[in-house]
């Protein structure tokens, strides 16, 4: 029931076209197709107007449902995508007028596309997240204190714990710097991103590694393995493998190699 | 024509153990968001738009060090965000002021202390 406004791009593979686009829904539900220009194949949906509306998309942008919901559908169908190609993942958002547009798009940045897609070729992202381990220190306020210094003493005591936290998140913030360089070594390329605020990962632990690994596919189970070696290792971290992702933050690959 | 299905070359035997998690929303919401090729489209909402309209968002997300980053600081100006009734002080201020001219000298000196007392803490 859409009015086909216009038309969203969620990924770009090189040809032939992906298997079982058919059977995935976009943004909004509708239909996933391909569009086929320069030896390319862009992975699309028509959208109505209420998404293709540029006033209406900043709108959208800032309603969080909407937001949650584009975003899954989004990853969604360019993970299905990336499962049975080579995929090169494009930013939430990116809309054009018609099918044309698109096909001159890909005319248009052939090269790079297809370089990206090369560069891309049988490795995978992971995602790795580290958190400060608690050791149990915030617990030790339960001894009882003399009356008239209990105020003082608490205060000393609220002082020492936030010193220590401080000082743990610090030693943690340098295991965390020497496992991303040891992960690195196993990886085709590697990309710190800003840790999570722990009002979003739900957790008071802080986040003192937020990275992208982009690893061969035949060192994924070596990587995984060092994963949990590392935390096992490392008693002030814990790590957090989490994928295998579509290459979202290694889209740009080629542009940072060239 | 086979659907594609989860997990299949590419994900190692470590999948389903303790350390591998499903995506969370704000790791998909930071991938598509932030990350992913950019091309220009014909409905132009750049980078920075984005980041601006999903502010509230991104507060959360990123963290505070990131947004200075990209320019989004409105927070640490805000007032009330910051817990610093400025205007408040300010209209206190004015009143004083003018009560001064007025020549009702005794509300002055009582509350123009306790502006003094604020404008030291920014």
């Amino acid at each position: 029931m859409t009015d086909d406004a216009a038309v969203w791009l969620y990924a770009v593979t090189r040809g032939p076209e992906p298997g079982g686009l058919a059977a995935l829904s976009g943004v909004a539900g509708a239909p996933v197709r391909a569009v086929a220009a320069a030896g390319l194949v862009a992975v699309v949906s028509s959208v109505s107007s209420a998404e293709a509306d540029e006033q209406q998309l900043r709108q959208n942008l800032e309603d969080l449902d909407w937001l949650a919901a584009t975003a899954r559908a989004h990853d969604a169908v360019v993970g299905a995508v990336t499962r049975s190609a080579t995929t090169v993942p494009v930013r939430i958002a990116t809309i054009y007028h018609d099918d044309d547009r698109i096909r001159e798009m890909l005319t248009e940045h052939q090269a790079a596309f297809s370089a990206t897609v090369d560069l891309l070729t049988g490795r995978t992202e992971w995602g790795v997240k580290a958190f400060a381990a608690s050791n149990g220190s915030d617990t030790s306020s339960g001894e009882a204190v003399s009356g008239e210094s209990a105020g003082r003493a608490y205060l000393l005591r609220r002082r020492a714990q936030l010193r220590a936290r401080e000082a743990a998140e610090h030693l943690a913030a340098g295991h965390a710097d020497r496992v991303h360089a040891e992960l690195g070594t196993l990886a085709v390329a590697a990309r710190r991103h800003p840790p999570q605020h722990s009002r979003l990962t739900g957790t008071r632990a802080s986040m003192v590694l937020n990275a992208a690994y982009l690893v061969d596919d035949t060192s994924a189970d070596d990587f995984a393995a060092t994963v949990k070696e590392l935390d096992e290792q490392r008693a002030l971290l814990d790590l957090h493998l989490t994928g295998p992702w579509p290459p979202y933050s290694f889209s740009r690959i080629a542009e940072v190699s060239a | 024509m086979t659907t594609p299905t989860p997990g299949s070359s590419a994900t190692p035997e470590l999948t389903g153990s303790r350390n591998h998690e499903p995506a969370n929303l704000a790791d998909v919401l930071e991938r598509v968001l932030d990350k992913g090729l950019v091309v220009a489209g014909d409905i132009q909402v750049n980078l920075l738009d984005i980041e601006l309209l999903t502010i509230k968002l991104r507060l959360v997300i990123a963290s505070l060090e990131t947004a200075r980053e990209v320019g989004i600081d409105w927070w640490e100006r805000d007032p009330w965000l910051r817990g610093d009734h400025r205007l408040e002080r300010e209209n206190r201020r004015l009143r004083d002021r003018l009560a001064e001219i007025e020549g009702d000298g005794d509300r002055r000196s009582l509350e123009s202390d306790d502006v003094r007392e604020g404008a030291r803490h920014d």
